[in-house]
């Protein structure tokens, strides 16, 4: 499942933006940006900034950002597969990693974000959920990402640290879906990153200890088939730059 | 009887349009792992994955069947307004993405669901993330196959049959089970058929309203997509088995609706 967003555009419209048959075309060209599905919400703000930028510099907005979020194990495979992105934020280093052994990276990748994992339960905690631990609690309806997801992997490790066995209903295939479904009450318990439980005000966070805790390291790379290298360059400057990071801390995310 | 010509720029559309269907099954079959066939079919989670999709796929059937004739008898023997709405309902699953199917589903029978609540709360009951959920899916998603086809051999049903039986004092239920049935074979069984293989491969609503855990919801749409990443090959594998029975499926079937579709 993907999710698609173009940043909305301020005063586009093709009749007037003066792109004619000669080439002399002022229509915004297209970014592609593969974001793993946790960076959904902090990149949309990220974009919206990029746009403000770009017509508070040029007059006008020459970039249009398209963003891809999905589950970084599928965005890899899709980019292995041929499919064209710009620049590629993974929620884990060995999915750039695959990408960069494949020599498909233009340059090395940066890591601009970290993440840690929560627990997140319904809105003001209804199971009283304390600790790892109580999510092996019978009867309490736990679901986890898949562990072919960056976020299902971590989670495997904060377990094993805690030395809890957790029975989950689902493996889900993306680290929003499981934040989904708690918040439609069909879950009452799941293990993600911080940042999901700041951008969804329907779930509820519970700290997981350091000891327990898993750092997830967000790399991000321009692609060798990147079309549009410059704006591409100019994304990844904004997120790791002192806006961009603000932006990532605001949405729960630790800087780089 | 003279052969009419096809125009050449629609023969050549129509070759396009094969090749369409056939590349990616050549694909398919080109970059199957043919020396690990034998072994990503006998592996446990393959089997586990085939056995539960299998399981999951006839029980949707059998709903279907039960459910699905009389709701066929209903439909072909309305006639006006309510006729089309109802006809429009069960249609619908058809057309709609399986994926807001599976919403929907949640939304109906989840914890929280208008159903589902009250299931919960009389019987503790939770319908989402079981073999329940999935059979639930698969039925939804496929049920309209069936009830188009049964509906559609109704109608051209000579009614006269069941009007002699009536003459010779055959009751209501006697006329369906001892007549109607038998003369509605045909189409029960093209009709059951395509909702076996709908079901069989249901991903969307499945995904969506049974999440996935092995043995438990992981039918094989579902572990081909999770294969994809992690073992590519078992996941062409899984792909050519159920690419084998949508051939078994068409091949079975020839004589009965391939040669008059």
């Amino acid at each position: 499942m993907l999710l698609v967003v173009a940043v909305p555009l301020a005063a586009c419209s093709p009749s007037l933006n003066g792109c004619s048959w000669q080439g002399n075309c002022t229509e915004p060209r297209d970014t592609t940006i593969f974001a793993a599905a946790s960076l959904f919400p902090a990149f949309t703000n990220i974009g919206s900034q990029f746009q403000a930028n770009e017509v508070k510099a040029r007059g006008r907005v020459v970039t249009r950002l398209r963003f891809i979020g999905a589950g970084t194990q599928m965005l890899t495979a899709q980019i292995q597969q041929g499919a064209h992105a710009d620049v590629f934020a993974s929620a884990d280093t060995a999915h750039m990693a695959t990408l960069e052994d494949a020599g498909m990276l233009s340059g090395p990748a940066r890591t601009f974000a970290h993440n840690k994992l929560e627990i997140a339960v319904a809105k003001g905690n209804p199971k009283h959920v304390q600790t790892l631990a109580d999510l092996s609690r019978a009867g309490l309806v736990v679901v986890l990402a898949d562990p072919s997801v960056p976020a299902g992997k971590y989670a495997q490790q904060a377990l094993s640290k805690a030395r809890v066995t957790v029975r989950p209903a689902s493996l889900e295939l993306q680290v929003t879906s499981v934040l989904s479904k708690i918040a439609l009450g069909e879950a009452d318990a799941g293990i993600v990153y911080v940042s999901d439980v700041t951008s969804n005000a329907k779930v509820s966070g519970v700290t997981i200890p350091d000891e327990q805790n898993v750092i997830a390291d967000y790399p991000i790379a321009i692609l060798k088939s990147a079309t549009n290298t410059t704006a591409a360059q100019a994304f990844v400057d904004l997120v790791l730059s002192p806006d961009g990071q603000a932006i990532l801390k605001a949405a729960g995310f630790q800087g780089a | 009887m003279s052969q009419v010509r096809i125009p050449a720029a629609l023969i050549a559309l129509a070759g396009l349009g094969l090749l369409f269907f056939l590349l990616p099954l050549a694909g398919l079959i080109v970059r199957a792992p043919w020396d690990q066939a034998v072994a990503g079919i006998t592996a446990p989670e393959t089997v586990t994955a085939l056995g539960l999709s299998l399981f999951c796929s006839v029980a949707a059937t059998g709903i279907a069947l039960v459910l699905g004739i009389p709701l066929a008898v209903v439909l072909s023997r309305n006639t006006g307004n309510l006729r089309g709405v109802m006809r429009a309902l069960t249609t619908l699953p058809m057309v709609l993405p399986p994926v807001v199917g599976g919403v929907a589903l949640l939304l109906a029978f989840g914890r929280r669901g208008l159903v589902g609540s009250l299931l919960d709360q009389a019987f503790g009951i939770q319908i989402p993330f079981t073999t329940a959920a999935a059979v639930m899916a698969e039925t939804f998603v496929a049920m309209p196959f069936l009830v188009i086809a049964v509906e559609g051999g109704l109608r051209s049903l000579d009614p006269r049959y069941e009007e002699a039986a009536r003459a010779l004092g055959a009751k209501g239920w006697m006329v369906f089970a001892r007549v109607t049935l038998p003369l509605l074979r045909p189409a029960i069984f093209s009709g059951a058929v395509l909702c076996w293989a709908r079901a069989l491969g249901e991903f969307g609503a499945t995904i969506t309203f049974a999440g996935n855990f092995p043995g438990r919801t992981q039918t094989v749409p579902i572990a081909v997509y999770v294969a994809l990443e992690t073992r590519p090959d078992s996941a062409i594998v899984l792909s050519l088995i159920l690419l084998a029975v949508s051939v078994a499926i068409l091949v079975g079937m020839r004589d009965r609706w391939l040669g008059a579709l």
